[in-house]
């Protein structure tokens, strides 16, 4: 017979395993190998000769740090944009929507379902020198030729991520804006407040830490992206997360692969710790 | 907005259904050659199926982690009880490409062949937040006194869990397994890492999708996989605001 002491290392030893397995352990696999020297296969036993080398060579090349900057600011951008438009979604669902709240809810997790590929494609074909948007107006008489400019740029990956974004954001701050307690709004409504007034001192406010988990909820997967900009960016849209798959497919660097993929993760994991600092995200979550 | 959302995803399938291989304006014609082409497509099928197969061992695993973990957290006081819930959560604020390179360079040094199974593997560790969240939800919501006076009443845990517990959180339990399943079943980032010879349908699509000829028979898989992914969506969704 299980004792609650047995009951409690039956549940939580499992998952402390499997995380520790096949979390913790890759990436610290991954911070090891980024201090290696010389490319070569990897095993537990040798080769073990540690040095900065690879992260000599990341500092030492501007063309991939301005790359990280490159792919900060367009994470950056996304996110906030992102936010921002997912932003009036979210308030009509929790304040105007009233009975019909579930069915716009539903409409909204649609597209949040479509798989993420099908929904990049769909810009890929749209944005094409042949694609819809051109042959569209061609067909309408607005233009003779297509547009050249709008696949295989940088405001084609950022369009398309935002786009893609944009019902996974509105979620998060939708369960923020219906946290927020009603008798505060028309508390400031008795004591005079106007709808504007209203809006920028009570409800921006008091769901402004479910704007910033939302805000990093996109950043993350932005800033590690690979596969968007190698469909619709281009040469001209690549990111920082394109220079780490090469070293792990053409180039075949693993040691210096895994330090860009370290500063990745310190990046990251910094943005992390700022956004704690702002706001409690365990409230948030909780 | 909900229209420009839309928008898009139409297109595709008014593409699936075009009798050409660009989206040209005006459109060429209906025809349903490219879903007849994709019946007959052994390779297209057998990537949906893995698909298939991968997401249900990492919706399993992650359902039955996350419930462990929100079980654990909230029902005792104990050391580590902050580091499983950080720990529990912490794959989300992990760019998939980082938590990719990391696994492939495990599997490598171990000499694990990749395969279907590691696919599941890292599967596994980012669905896990998600189940982790859908039943913390859950189970906060329900009366620990249930629980006690199974035990009081002479039953072991595993008992109470499984006549008490379990049937309590039923639907979402089902809920989070369904979440999981569509958070695997489209992913392609760590996939792409983890695959070996025999691809997921995510990791199919992106490597043909050079293939401009291949274009309208992967869409009309992918919207026919598309269909399916809503559906379970909007189940998980009725089965989360029905408890």
């Amino acid at each position: 017979m299980l004792g609650r002491r047995g009951s409690l290392r039956f549940l939580a030893a499992p998952p402390f395993v499997w995380l520790t397995l096949l979390f913790i352990l890759p990436l610290l696999m991954a911070i090891a190998i980024s201090f290696r020297p010389h490319v070569g296969p990897i095993s537990f036993v040798t080769g073990w000769d540690l040095s900065l080398l690879q992260y000599k060579k990341v500092v030492d090349s501007p063309s991939w740090l301005r790359l990280l900057g490159i792919s900060i600011g367009m994470a950056f951008v996304i996110a906030a944009v992102a936010t921002v438009l997912a932003f009036p979604i979210a308030y009509f669902l929790a304040f105007r929507a009233r009975a019909r709240a579930p069915i716009f809810l539903v409409l909204l997790l649609v597209p949040s379902a479509t798989s993420f590929l099908l929904r990049v494609m769909a810009w890929k074909l749209l944005l094409g020198s042949n694609g819809a948007i051109n042959s569209f107006l061609i067909w309408i008489g607005l233009i003779r030729e297509p547009i050249g400019l709008l696949l295989y740029s940088q405001a084609a990956v950022i369009i398309t991520l935002i786009y893609v974004w944009i019902p996974f954001a509105a979620l998060p701050i939708y369960a923020a804006l219906q946290r927020i307690d009603r008798s505060h709004l028309e508390a400031a409504a008795d004591l005079g407040s106007g709808p504007w007034t209203r809006f920028y001192r009570v409800t921006v406010p008091l769901s402004f830490p479910g704007l910033v988990a939302t805000f990093v909820m996109v950043f993350i997967p932005t800033i590690g992206e690979y596969v968007t900009p190698v469909l619709v960016g281009g040469t001209k849209g690549i990111m920082y997360g394109n220079l780490i798959q090469d070293f792990f497919t053409r180039a075949g660097n693993w040691p210096l692969g895994s330090a860009l993929a370290v500063v990745m993760l310190g990046v990251t994991l910094l943005l992390v710790v700022v956004a704690l600092r702002i706001v409690d995200l365990r409230r948030v979550v909780a | 907005m909900l229209v420009l959302l839309y928008l898009p995803i139409v297109l595709l399938a008014v593409f699936s259904l075009n009798n050409g291989t660009t989206l040209t304006f005006p459109l060429k014609g209906f025809t349903l050659t490219w879903y007849q082409a994709m019946v007959g497509d052994q390779a297209l099928l057998g990537a949906a199926r893995n698909s298939l197969v991968v997401a249900t061992a990492a919706a399993t695993a992650a359902t039955a982690l996350g419930f462990a973990v929100s079980q654990a957290v909230l029902r005792f006081r104990f050391t580590g009880r902050r580091l499983l819930l950080g720990l529990a959560g912490a794959p989300l604020v992990v760019p998939f490409v980082v938590l990719g390179v990391a696994l492939f360079l495990l599997f490598t040094a171990l000499g694990i062949p990749r395969s279907l199974l590691t696919i599941a593997a890292g599967h596994s560790v980012v669905a896990l937040p998600y189940a982790t969240l859908i039943l913390l939800a859950r189970m906060v919501g329900l009366d620990p006194a249930l629980e006690e006076a199974a035990m009081d009443l002479g039953a072991t845990y595993p008992v109470t869990l499984r006549r008490v517990i379990i049937p309590l959180l039923g639907p979402s339990l089902l809920s989070a397994w369904l979440t999981c399943f569509i958070v695997s079943f489209d992913e392609v980032a760590l996939a792409n890492f983890l695959a070996g010879g025999d691809p997921t349908f995510p990791v199919f699509l992106y490597g043909q999708l050079r293939f401009a000829q291949r274009l309208p028979v992967l869409i009309a898989m992918a919207v026919v996989l598309m269909i399916g992914t809503i559906i379970l969506t909007l189940i998980a969704n009725r089965l989360r605001s029905r408890d």
